[in-house]
């Protein structure tokens, strides 16, 4: 180590590897934030211009930003945080990031490596803390390995079932020199990414699938993560075939579609559910048949079905539902196949059998299951801002939202026609994403419109990013449906608590135009539903200004349809029936 | 059901925390595991003892192969395999106990490594099933002391877990 400690000809130090490195993998910004163990880093980082460094107000929206950045653009994600609190404060973005897949480098420092293990300030066991929500983690304890681990971190983090990866780096490490030789490749005996799927199982499927007579096609967020949106939209389209996206799978196939349900799930569509419920033979691409999806597995699998699961994690598949036909691969791969074999097969779908699936699909769709009481003139209905905010943005906006009522409304009711578009935490759920997430997303597309559909309750759990907003001049358009409530929770005590309001009421709000505007921001309260669109339309032409609008919506309005927890896929609650409230008072939570 | 499960693992620091990390967080059962390094110094072997339905002990092998960590996994239930267990017992060894304490330790083919005044030390190496029968065969008064190494498993004939 002594010898490291004396810069020799052709040697660099471990903070310019890293830089070096980043720029090798052609990262365009790093989120992060300063500290101690991180000097070095940051020194390095001042001396070089192949990427800009995003300075965030808590560490937990640097993750974030980063995590939406990927989400937008496809690329490796990169944060940097420094030890101890810098560390800890990322783990709920690391954890957000894992939840959902997403591809992520995060660099953290750590203390000195003479320091580790003695309860120095500032240290924690960053490797220990993120075990459990990280696709792999490092720690680096030699200058020498810094270039072949951050390979491994991106090749990692990008590869297989893509998530975030962990790079703890002592503070010392970064201060000793060593020649610098990025790999061009890198291969791990011990982790060999999947591609290509089973030729024969993939033949299955085709058969099968063409065998079908009430066929069904549920997409997730793998779907949008591999990029293979146009494979699917060729499949359904030759197959004639009724689609649904999950939450995360949405803009995966367009929503304006005719032959898109909308979305499936605990607050999914009426048709969406039903034919989930009751095709005989499913495609499940990318997706993961989680809890908040299918509901209660036993219910689901009470009718026989044939189950066609493409994924390019084996670990998914036959976890909460036995399949038949698993395919493990990368689904764009798979999908190209299947069109292929598709394009050279004779025999086509079942027309007849197709006609009469369609009937009944279109009979559930006469249930307008997303229908919602527009009638009053002096409450603004929060779907109705949703709609909006879709008509003013053409569609074609980045919309993240936080987690709560106002997500569901987003997801029900802005019709994604990309995929990338919708951005948000659907597997960890994790409320103050929503601001973070728009400026990752601004940052990747500056000319793009991006709404950020918040809650009173979470955007006040990451508010300080308006500092960040006002420093890199985002021109985010905030869309506050402000109900006074933390909405979901109140639902649930509304349905399962007889309307004991335990701690869901949001008191001492701050004055958010006034808030914004100590910013430098433009605020606007809209309390009318005469206004909404106008105030929309007056946000979005200022293309160069941050716009916090908040919304006062009604207090009362809850999200329909719902499936109660452990119910099943075709017993939901619609929002038309009269005796909804009573019927979700009758169901144990 | 009980399943003996062998690895192959990169001989890394923290590597042996994130097969332990995944069982606790996920739920699933140890019953024992075992670990050390291999002839190839950059590999190790572990041996995990767990039980679980069929569909839990696929996810866990699923689970397994996935931690970026690991090289290889295999179920030894899927085929013959041999299991053995190191156990060591101190046993009272005092008047007419020294005679019997020798008597059942040869029946089990144990051997006594340790003679001290009033006690024994037995090495046995067997199934666990094997061990357990030698302590259910002593008067658990006369057992001072146990420790036991957790199973280590092996494929018999060609069966063969190497990179």
């Amino acid at each position: 180590m002594d010898q490291s400690n004396q810069q020799k000809v052709g040697q660099i130090s471990g903070a310019e590897i890293i830089m070096r490195c980043l720029h090798e993998e052609k990262v365009k910004f790093v989120f992060g934030y300063p500290g101690g163990a991180v000097l070095h880093i940051y020194d390095a980082l001042f001396k070089q211009k192949d990427f800009k460094h995003i300075l965030v107000r808590h560490e937990q929206a640097a993750v974030h930003a980063a995590d939406a950045f990927s989400r937008a653009t496809g690329e490796v994600g990169v944060a940097l945080v420094t030890s101890g609190p810098g560390a800890t404060n990322a783990v709920t973005g690391i954890a957000t990031a894992y939840m959902d897949s997403i591809p992520m480098v995060v660099i953290s420092g750590q203390v000195p490596t003479a320091a580790i293990g003695m309860d120095a300030f500032q240290e924690v066991d960053m490797v220990g803390v993120t075990r459990p929500c990280v696709k792999h983690n490092f720690l680096i304890k030699d200058v020498r390995d810094i270039a072949m681990t951050m390979k491994k971190a991106f090749y990692i983090a990008a590869s297989g079932r893509p998530g975030p990866v962990v790079v703890d780096i002592p503070k010392d490490i970064t201060a000793e020199f060593a020649e610098y030789n990025y790999p061009k490749s890198v291969e791990m005996r011990s982790y060999t990414p999947v591609i290509k799927g089973h030729s024969g199982q993939i033949k299955k499927a085709v058969k099968i699938l063409l065998d079908a007579k009430r066929p069904m096609i549920y997409s997730g967020g793998g779907l949008v993560l591999g990029d293979a949106s146009n494979e699917l939209v060729k499949l359904a389209r030759t197959l004639g075939y009724p689609v649904t996206n999950t939450l995360m799978g949405l803009g995966g196939y367009p929503a304006t579609d005719k032959q898109n349900l909308g979305m499936l799930g605990m607050h999914g569509t009426y048709e969406a559910n039903n034919a989930m419920q009751e095709c005989d033979v499913l495609l499940a691409v990318g997706a993961r048949f989680d809890d908040r999806v299918i509901g209660n597995p036993e219910h689901f699998l009470s009718v026989p079905r044939t189950i066609i699961h493409i994924d390019v994690d084996p670990s998914s598949i036959s976890k909460r539902v036995k399949v038949d036909v698993p395919i493990v691969g990368h689904v764009q791969s798979v999908l190209s196949e299947m069109n292929e074999l598709l394009a050279s097969e004779s025999k086509k779908p079942d027309a007849s059998a197709l006609k009469s699936w369609w009937a009944r699909i279109d009979d559930w769709r006469t249930k307008k299951s997303l229908s919602y009481d527009d009638s009053s003139t002096s409450i603004i209905k929060p779907q109705y801002v949703i709609e909006k905010l879709w008509e003013v943005t053409k569609g074609d906006a980045y919309v993240t939202s936080d987690v709560g009522q106002h997500q569901m409304w987003a997801a029900q009711y802005y019709k994604f026609d990309k995929p990338r578009r919708w951005i948000n935490s659907g597997g960890l759920g994790t409320m103050g994403v929503g601001l973070p997430y728009a400026m990752g997303c601004q940052l990747a597309d500056p000319k793009a419109q991006v709404a950020c559909v918040t809650g009173e309750g979470s955007i006040q759990m990451n508010i300080q990013e308006l500092s960040t907003c006002k420093q890199f001049h985002l021109p985010i358009k905030v869309i506050l449906l402000n109900n006074r409530y933390l909405g979901m929770v109140r639902q649930w005590q509304e349905f399962f608590y007889e309307n004991r309001y335990s701690e869901s009421y949001m008191d001492s709000l701050p004055d958010f135009v006034k808030l914004a505007e100590s910013y430098g921001h433009v605020g606007m309260d809209i309390e009318k539903p005469a206004d909404v669109e106008g105030a929309l339309k007056e946000a979005f032409a200022m293309k160069d200004r941050f716009v916090f609008m908040n919304f006062l919506t009604d207090q009362k309005e809850n999200v329909f349809p719902m499936i109660p927890n452990g119910k099943g896929l075709s017993e939901m609650i619609l929002g038309s029936d009269p005796n909804k409230d009573d019927a979700a008072n009758e169901i144990e939570g | 059901m009980k399943h003996i499960i062998s690895l192959l693992m990169e001989n890394e620091a923290g590597a042996l925390s994130r097969v332990a990390g995944l069982f606790s967080a996920r739920g699933y059962n140890i019953e024992s595991l075992t670990v050390a390094p291999t002839e190839d110094a950059t590999l190790s072997r572990m041996t995990i003892v767990t039980s679980g339905s069929d569909d839990v002990i696929e996810q866990i092998i699923k689970q397994l192969n996935k931690l970026v960590d690991v090289v290889k996994v295999l179920d030894l239930n899927d085929g013959r395999h041999i299991e053995r267990e190191l156990m060591l017992v101190k046993v009272k060894a005092t008047g007419a106990l020294r005679d019997e304490m020798k008597r059942i330790s040869d029946i089990f083919r144990g051997r006594i490594i340790d003679v001290a005044d009033g006690s024994y030390t037995i090495e046995l190496t067997g199934s666990g099933s094997k061990l357990d029968a030698f302590l259910e065969a002593l008067d658990k008064t006369v057992i001072l002391e146990t420790v036991r190494t957790g199973a280590s498993g092996i494929g018999r004939g060609d069966r063969i877990l190497k990179v």
